[in-house]
């Protein structure tokens, strides 16, 4: 069970041929792949592309329909493995994942794949997670396609050029044997918008097909002599076949410019930067909404390989161009300039030396480049030109950023990354961890991708690197010698199953290390949208769930192992820990931390809460809460907790200044709270409320018993302040 | 070849959602979406929520043109992704400092946007964190977003939402109709709320959005600054019992108008305690420290000393034992505000546990003050107690045994004068008043700062323990500062870095800058925590 349901959007995957979709890009991109006769899919959900993964899980009817495969990978490397289908058959495949990360885990595989060469269109459609609200290290995808020679298409960000895009990069890879990127940037995943469908269709040649009639060659196997022959075969054969289908099927644009401009200047850009430089020149005056532009415009949607024809034949005719080329190194800036060298072309060629080489191309980084690359070569495009229209009104050269009244805000506004969710399962594990550090002092810590890296920010300020999804037992590996203290890893149940079984835990069995290993299990794939995996607690029909963790860590030999099924019970975990940082016992003491993801808890036991609540049966709502007269304002707790919903107000009482302790509305209840306060010995002013929905004829006489004898003391005691009341 | 390049009229409308993950930002991008579509616009939109999806701050942002535009153009409007400094049209911001972050990226100009801000808080972490009181001020953002935007329109909408049992995307979208702002009827906003909602939900967020029309509608051109003053309580002319009617009067006619307000709490606060008797103690305590406030000249500097010991005095005495957890603990007012708080109705029964943990410190401490002293060196007791009784317990205040148990613990305030407690707090203040009075016949601004150093001792077990121990090291510090003539504002400062952090860097680096030589104030830092984005 994914994050968001994504049922009502798998319904416009069935939009009749000449009808209009509207929608998020990547439900496009989906449409798109059952419109390309797509005989399987598969991938490891991410951010930007999860919903991908998602829409495809709750599409299993529609895909059984048209005879597509779909599977969640164990990994990006699986997920490029399972390309092999296409290697020797005429079956088209997709897969995806969040990029670079996915695709460095891929890459074995994607290698191996682009040596041999494929005989079905595969297309590897690529979530570039690069810029604002980006999760990961700051790379290029672009890298790849170049060493393993796969092509890179980038197309202009509307879903007409996206889903467009698929289409022809099967094509693409079908024509040149050569696997195909589709580089999906994170608000092209994201934008909402619309184009006319074609009919859906079924796969050409099916898997089952494929099993009943087996193809091996050799020639494609990447062992000597054919793995060298692959070498030749992709500058000899691969390559050109591109080029050629790339010009003739026109897969880069060209726009016109105004003829007073077109014979001194032009840009070349990556096509999706194709809206940002369009507003830019809006900016400047030099186009309007609609993609008329006086500048003219050479648009690679497809950016590797660079079409030497294409460029020079744009760059010939103008005495300067500019190259719009986001992210570092500037691999396509450099093969330009290779290009116009070797064909002695004097066009000058700007790039980075306008643009920043580095960090996102926003609007405003685009406008300021192309305006300070104009003022250099053609001048006259900056001055006012007349227009019949209006032009719209442009935004102060200076932004109101310097303002003393906003350069203040740097004082007030904080920091706002994610964190860790109401009642997460995982914050109290950190918090034990807290109170361990109080007693044995400071450990090196080891963490991993996942939720559970928000440890890192405060409160908890935890941990030491990350290395990489499901590396965190494996970046302890190193510390595997005799000292005072222990390393402590942290590994999700996600990162486990991609890979940290293997690479963590087996790893450290066999070389006997010595540290703590900390398993996050919360039944899911939380950080990318509460996916299923196998030690899910679910029921899948469509997957095998219920595997657990604890057999597979005891499989591959780990002798010390702790299980806490409830991770907030905080005093226990906080014993578990110390008892695995202490212990004799060698080999790797692995803890098993157990509660589900709160995030999908709620999603599935709300609606079953409150069809129990309608049905008039008894169930009991669990809230926690702080006595504001007995919390004394010092915060200890939030210091150890950091749960959103425990914030702060006013005391309301005069004494005391400081804001009390307070929780919202949106508790859940987990008791994170309570139990730190107690584990920690911080202050009695935690209190939880068990709110009895539809009390049964014994509660109520029950409460009615009490309520007389505890009413009557406290009547009794009232009457007495009253007597004294001020 | 190329021809002149016509350029077609249409500017689209720039939007921007400031909001945190999980506010539902994205809800309100799809509404105006959706509404702007069935109108016949283009609309686009697109964000970069990520793992900003887990209560991290995001941006969504829309742009919206007509079809006809698109139609007279004859092609289909290239729309941007992402917005530009400078060029917005309307920025909606779901929380207050979001649009302090607006502000921040520039997306704000006076020219161009109306900023549509909801004024509720949601604390970052490290405003919740700070050991004292880390809340960003709010008139910042109010004060800058009245010089940045073209029109501000800043209302609590979270309130608003909650009062109509909804979520903020509803109010705010509400408050983007009453502004007036996009060329779309009321009508179209509530048919798409009514569209797209899912059954139930839709009555409660038509409300919400009416609240939000009605508040923008109704807004102010220059919204007022946000009320952050804390009221002093009142004086009244009667007490509400005769008994008390005494101190009242003594109040009255002994102390300065200036200090009655918070005499009247701390009066308040020592009967809840203990007893009428035990606040006429603390106000005899009181008159002493008036005198020594009258003679040290007090009536220039309005009486501070005084205000400042009606506070801490009161706090002081009031200390927090076992007696008092258990007493408000089990008040009828109590279970009533609990009921409150969670929402109960009133078919409901609602039972709360209360998270204790007596140490050998809060038992002995209750005991008479000889019994607990020599219990408290007891070995063989206290190995007992930590076995036996110190952890955590569960109890549950609406059963019998549980209320009875606080009920009687709460009733042993009839001896808490002679417990250990008791014996060790007021030997505490004595120690403190004594020297708040030497100190002011030299220096009356530093005797008030050492009065307000008090402020560091609160809490429980451990944190009580540590706010002690910085308590003490600025008494320390008073003593050496005596003489200077910039003592108060060097311990002032020193309080503000006590305060700053739990681990006591703050306060370290001070006292160490102190102690080395003349006291140079550190250059200007920001406080902990807000740290720009």
């Amino acid at each position: 069970m994914a994050e968001r349901s994504f049922k009502k959007e798998v319904g416009q995957l069935r939009i009749p041929a000449g009808e209009e979709f509207r929608g998020e890009g990547i439900l496009a991109v989906t449409k798109a792949l059952l419109q390309s006769g797509v005989g399987y899919v598969a991938g490891y959900q991410g951010s930007p592309i999860s919903h991908l993964m998602d829409v495809l899980a709750d599409a299993k009817d529609i895909l059984d329909e048209l005879g597509v495969h779909f599977e969640a990978s164990a990994s990006e490397a699986t997920a490029a493995a399972t390309l092999a289908a296409s290697v020797m058959y005429p079956i088209r495949g997709a897969v995806t994942w969040k990029s670079t990360v996915g695709t460095n885990v891929a890459s074995d595989a994607l290698a191996n794949l682009a040596s041999g060469g494929v005989t079905g269109g595969t297309l590897i459609i690529i979530g570039e997670d690069y810029g604002e609200g980006s999760s990961i290290m700051q790379e290029r995808s672009h890298a790849f396609a170049m060493k393993s020679q796969m092509w890179l298409l980038d197309p202009r960000p509307n879903l007409e050029s996206i889903v467009q895009a698929v289409e022809d990069g099967f094509e693409l890879s079908e024509a040149s044997h050569t696997p195909v990127m589709l580089e999906m940037r994170v608000r092209s995943c994201h934008v909402h918008g619309r184009f006319i469908t074609r009919e859906n269709r079924r796969p050409a040649f099916t898997l089952a097909e494929a099993l009943e009639n087996p193809k091996r060659d050799v020639g494609r196997i990447v062992l000597p002599p054919a793995s060298f022959a692959h070498e030749h075969e992709k500058v000899r054969e691969r390559w050109p076949a591109a080029v050629k289908f790339i010009r003739e099927r026109k897969l880069n644009e060209f726009f016109d410019g105004d003829e007073d401009y077109a014979s001194d200047v032009g840009l070349i850009l990556q096509g999706g930067l194709y809206n940002g430089v369009i507003r830019a020149l809006q900016l400047l005056g030099l186009a309007d909404s609609f993609g008329n532009t006086r500048i003219p415009l050479y648009v690679m949607n497809v950016t590797y390989p660079v079409i030497d024809d294409e460029v020079l034949e744009f760059c010939k005719a103008r005495r300067a161009v500019l190259l719009l080329e986001e992210g570092q190194p500037e691999f396509i800036e450099q093969n330009l300039h290779a290009i116009l060298r070797r064909a002695a072309c004097a066009t000058v060629l700007a790039g980075k030396d306008v643009l920043p080489m580095a960090g996102e191309y926003t609007t405003e980084v685009m406008r300021d480049g192309i305006a300070a690359f104009l003022a250099a070569h053609a001048p006259h495009a900056l001055a006012p030109a007349p227009t019949a229209v209006a032009s719209p009104p442009q935004p102060a050269a200076v932004p109101l950023r310097f303002h003393p009244k906003i350069a203040a805000l740097a004082t007030v506004v904080p920091a706002r990354p994610a964190g860790f969710c109401t009642g997460c399962p995982e914050r109290p594990i950190f918090a034990a961890m807290k109170l361990v550090e109080a007693d044995l002092g400071e450990h090196h810590i080891s963490c991993d991708i996942g939720c559970h890296l928000f440890s890192i920010l405060p409160p908890f300020n935890l941990g030491a690197t990350t290395m990489g999804y499901g590396l965190g037992a494996a970046s302890s590996a190193a510390f595997n010698v005799k000292g005072g203290r222990r390393a402590i890893s942290v590994m999700g149940d996600g990162g486990f199953w991609h890979n940290g079984l293997a690479s963590g835990i087996g790893n450290a069995v066999f070389n006997k290390y010595d540290g703590v290993i900390v398993i996050v299990d919360n039944f899911y794939a939380s950080a990318t949208g509460g996916q299923d995996i196998l030690s899910s607690r679910a029921d899948n029909p469509d997957r095998a769930t219920n595997n657990p963790i604890e057999a597979a860590v005891r499989g591959v030999g780990v002798k010390w192992l702790r299980v806490v099924d409830r991770t907030y019970d905080v005093a226990r975990l906080r014993d578990t820990l110390e008892e695995a940082l202490t212990t004799p016992e060698p080999g790797p003491k692995v803890i098993i931390a157990q509660s589900e993801c709160m995030l999908n808890k709620q999603r599935r036991v709300k609606p079953i809460f409150n069809k129990a609540v309608k049905a008039g049966e008894r169930v009991v709502k669990e809230r926690f809460g702080v006595d504001a007269d007995v919390c004394s304002g010092d915060h200890a707790c939030i210091r150890l907790s950091g749960c959103p919903s425990l914030t702060l107000k006013d005391s309301g009482d005069p004494l005391k200044e400081d804001p009390v302790a307070y929780v919202d509305a949106s508790c859940v209840g987990c008791g994170n709270c309570g139990e730190v306060a107690d584990a920690a010995v911080l202050c009695p002013s935690f209190y939880r409320a068990d709110i009895l929905h539809n009390p049964t004829r014994r509660d109520r006489l029950l409460a009615r018993v009490r309520g007389a004898v505890i009413g009557f003391l406290q009547r009794r005691r009232a009457a007495r302040l009253a007597g004294s009341a001020l | 070849m190329m021809n002149r390049i016509t350029l077609h009229p249409g500017t689209p409308i720039r939007i921007a959602i400031l909001a945190m993950g999980g506010q539902g930002g994205g809800v309100l991008a799809d509404w105006i979406v959706e509404m702007a579509e069935r109108a016949g616009w283009w609309a686009q939109t697109s964000s970069v929520p990520g793992v900003a999806q887990r209560t991290g701050a995001t941006v969504y942002y829309l742009e919206l043109l007509p079809e006809s535009a698109a139609h007279a153009a004859g092609r289909a409007p290239v729309l941007a992704m992402m917005p530009t400094p400078g060029d917005v049209d309307l920025v909606v911001a779901a929380e207050l400092m979001e649009a302090g972050r607006a502000m921040q990226r520039g997306l704000v100009t006076p020219e161009r946007t109306t900023l549509i801000t909801s004024t509720h808080r949601s604390y970052a972490v490290a405003e919740k964190a700070a050991p004292g009181n880390g809340i960003a001020d709010p008139n910042k953002v109010v004060d800058a977003g009245r010089a940045a935007a073209k029109r501000l329109l800043c209302f609590d909408l979270q309130q608003m939402a909650e009062r109509a049992g909804s979520v903020i995307s509803a109010s705010l979208f509400g408050a983007i109709a009453g502004a007036k702002v996009l060329p779309f009827a009321r009508a179209a906003f509530e048919d798409t709320i009514r569209d797209g909602g899912v059954g139930v939900g839709v009555e409660a967020s038509l409300r919400a959005f009416a609240l939000g029309f009605d508040a923008a509608a109704a807004a102010p051109a220059e919204p007022a600054p946000l009320d952050t003053a804390r009221p002093l309580p009142d004086v009244p002319e009667r007490a509400a019992s005769p008994q008390a009617q005494a101190l009242l009067d003594a109040v009255k006619r002994d102390f300065p108008a200036a200090a009655q307000p918070m005499l009247v709490a701390g009066l308040r606060r020592l009967i809840d305690f203990q007893d009428l008797a035990y606040a006429a103690e603390y106000l005899q305590t009181l008159g002493t420290l008036r005198e020594l406030d009258e003679r040290s000249g007090g009536s220039a500097h309005d009486w501070a000393l005084t205000r400042a010991a009606a506070r801490h005095v009161a706090v002081a005495m009031s200390y927090d034992d076992v007696i008092r957890v258990a007493d408000l603990k089990t008040r009828g007012s109590r279970f009533a505000r609990v009921r409150n708080e969670v929402g109960a109705k009133s078919d409901q029964l609602v039972y709360t546990t209360e998270f204790m943990h007596p140490r050998l410190e809060e038992i002995c401490g209750t005991l008479p003050a000889r019994l607990g002293r020599r219990l408290e060196k007891s070995k063989a007791f206290g190995g007992f107690i930590r076995r036996r009784v110190e952890h955590g317990r569960r109890v549950k205040t609406g059963t019998l045994t549980g209320f009875v148990a606080l009920y009687c613990a709460a009733g042993m305030r009839r001896f808490r004068r002679g417990t250990l407690r008791h014996a060790i707090e007021t030997a505490h203040m004595h120690d403190w008043l004594a020297r708040t009075t030497r100190i002011a016949a030299a220096d009356y601004a530093l005797a008030v700062e050492v009065l307000e150093c008090r402020r560091l001792i609160k809490g429980y077990s451990g944190t009580h323990d540590r706010g002690d121990k910085r308590f003490a090291r600025l008494m320390d510090a008073a003593e050496q500062l005596l003489g200077r003539a910039d003592a108060a504002a060097t311990l002032h400062r020193l309080r503000d870095a006590a305060l700053a952090d739990e681990a006591g860097h703050a306060l370290d680096a001070q006292l160490a800058a102190l102690l080395r030589g003349p006291f140079t104030p550190p250059q200007e830092t920001r406080r902990p925590g807000h740290v720009a984005a």
